[in-house]
């Protein structure tokens, strides 16, 4: 396929931006191919998940791009890396480990990426407008994009990510594309009682279902309440994308895209439609936990997608003036801590045992205590990737059960909630 | 039976099938190429060296970065055969070209053909042929 490139896209592949201005090119283009298109899209801004260390070669990459002159045409944040720069006895990593990892977020910073260190960049400001067409890594990120703020993006890979970067294009298909972001089917919630439907613990399991019952198609869902916050919707996606590959949901009467259910749809006429029950929620909430926990929890990890600031406000009213008996670790962006030290919240958590973890998380980088053990979390993407990455069994509850399980050091949850 | 070339390449080894869609990064362990998701029904398996057909992939956007090392570390399967492209997994294999590491084919076949494949020893050619190597 002869792909359709303007004069300043070949420019990139003749070298004109350097060695790395045309190694990114290509590797657009070879995606470009693969994905069956040969038109690019000029892109406003990039999310590049690149950036954490899962071996040398990500280092090698990297360097590569930094040693051909590499920079980034467009505004880039970074996802997490490897470390926490800010604490940094936080990660027990090892010796060669940490060196690489360090170099590997060095050479991201010299691409002239933006040091945001964190996986829910749209609450580090980077916050693209509806329609916009961004290139964006990152599974949560890419479902917050495309879903809640309406911009354009499909699932970039690390790689893929900072060559669209550096070339300021994205193969033009998928979700950049009008036609490709209709909902086909629609997931019909009215059935959920309204006080399930508020409460911050329900969008991690509705996420899980979503992705295990649509995989990676676009689906509305009908009957969330207008009050649905955007940390609901980012947990929401979080799950989804873990459980399966949804880049973009439609929630009526809420995000940009589904004003109605006919603006979700396309309008095309009669789409399958799902009615969700208790029977169908209660194994995707199942699923998030490995354990029953009935030994007792060895340590809580919370902020997967890093914690907003909405959300450390509330765990500090939950902790204040307590002291947690098991370790407590709760994950965030650098910007996001900032603004917690400079209004006292940050002191208030540590004193009641709340370990805040910048720039990373619990479940990319040795965090946790060595010895194992038991897990609990009210993120749904701790739930999904803790057994595999971290060797410890997961319990999945809300953020106040998650805190009075570490007040006693043994599982408190409430299993009426999910009965209706 | 010819599928369509993600990356071109030849290669052999025998058909391993994933009975579930996986996530490179946090289901399959660069180092040893088996499959760490304890939630995965082919959980342990060895990928290293077999012909994989992968019904999908789905969660994260790091199984690129997981390609490569599987590449580079010599872990990585001899070939690679999905029902549906998307442009992480390939991404893995087009970098580590770029990169001067060993790549290896990737081919799209629907998901009747991959259900149709035999087992045993498979080869796949260069035009996105697979055939049976028996």
């Amino acid at each position: 396929m002869t792909p359709h490139l303007t004069p300043d896209e070949r420019a990139f592949l003749g070298g004109a931006h350097g060695e790395a201005g045309a190694l990114a090119m290509r590797v657009v283009l070879a995606a470009a191919e693969l994905l069956g298109t040969d038109r690019l899209v000029e892109i406003t801004s990039a999310h590049v998940d690149g950036c954490l260390y899962h071996g040398d070669g990500g280092v090698e990459f990297a360097e590569t791009l930094v040693g051909g002159g590499g920079r980034v045409a467009v505004p880039t944040t970074l996802n997490v890396g490897a470390l926490d720069l800010l604490h940094p006895d936080r990660v027990k990593a090892g010796e060669h480990r940490t060196r690489m990892a360090r170099r590997q977020m060095e050479a991201y910073l010299a691409l002239g990426c933006t040091p945001t260190w964190t996986c829910a960049p749209y609450q580090a400001g980077h916050r693209p407008g509806a329609g916009e067409q961004v290139a964006w890594g990152e599974s949560n990120a890419i479902a917050f994009a495309n879903s809640v703020l309406g911009a354009r993006t499909e699932r970039y890979g690390d790689f893929l990510d900072v060559c669209c970067a550096l070339t300021g294009r994205a193969p033009l298909y998928g979700l950049h594309l009008t036609e490709n972001r209709r909902a086909t089917v629609v997931v019909d919630v009215t059935d959920v009682p309204d006080p399930l439907k508020v409460r911050d613990m329900f969008y991690p399991v509705l996420g899980t279902w979503l992705g295990l019952e649509v995989g990676d198609e676009v689906a509305a869902l009908l009957g969330l309440p207008a009050s649905v916050t955007e940390d609901q919707l980012k947990a929401l996606g979080a799950a989804a994308a873990s459980s399966g590959a949804v880049a973009l949901f439609h929630v009526v009467g809420v995000t940009p895209e589904a004003p109605t259910l006919e603006a979700a749809t396309g309008g095309t006429g009669p789409i399958h439609t799902v009615r969700l029950t208790a029977d169908m929620l209660r194994p995707a909430l199942d699923r998030l936990s490995t354990t029953t926990g009935s030994g007792g929890i060895d340590a809580v990890a919370v902020g997967s997608p890093h914690f907003s600031r909405a959300e450390f406000v509330e765990l500090a009213r939950l902790v204040t003036g307590r002291r947690l008996v098991v370790p407590f670790y709760a994950c965030t962006g650098r910007g996001v801590l900032e603004a917690l030290e400079a209004d006292g919240t940050a002191a208030l958590l540590a004193e009641a045992g709340v370990e805040i973890v910048a720039d990373t998380c619990v479940v990319v980088t040795p965090i946790l205590p060595a010895e194992g053990g038991t897990l609990m979390t009210c993120s749904g993407k701790f739930a999904h990737y803790g057994p595999s990455n971290t060797g410890y069994e997961v319990v999945y509850g809300s953020l106040e059960e998650c805190v009075a399980s570490a007040l006693e050091g043994r599982v408190v949850r409430e299993a009426e909630v999910w009965r209706w | 039976m010819r599928g369509r070339v993600l990356v071109a390449g030849s290669a052999r080894g025998p058909l391993l099938r994933l009975r579930a869609p996986i996530s490179f990064w946090g289901g399959v362990d660069p180092v040893s190429g088996r499959i760490a998701d304890p939630r995965h029904p082919d959980h342990g398996v060895c990928i290293a060296g077999t012909v994989l057909a992968v019904p999908a992939t789905v969660g994260s956007s790091s199984s690129s970065a997981v390609m490569l090392e599987l590449l580079r570390e010599g872990t990585a399967p001899a070939a690679v055969l999905t029902a549906r492209a998307d442009a992480i997994l390939a991404l893995g294999v087009v970098v580590a070209g770029e990169l001067g590491h060993p790549t290896i084919p990737m081919l799209e076949l629907p998901a009747e053909g991959l259900s149709a494949l035999a087992d045993g020893v498979l080869e796949v050619l260069e035009d996105g042929t697979v055939r049976s190597a028996g």
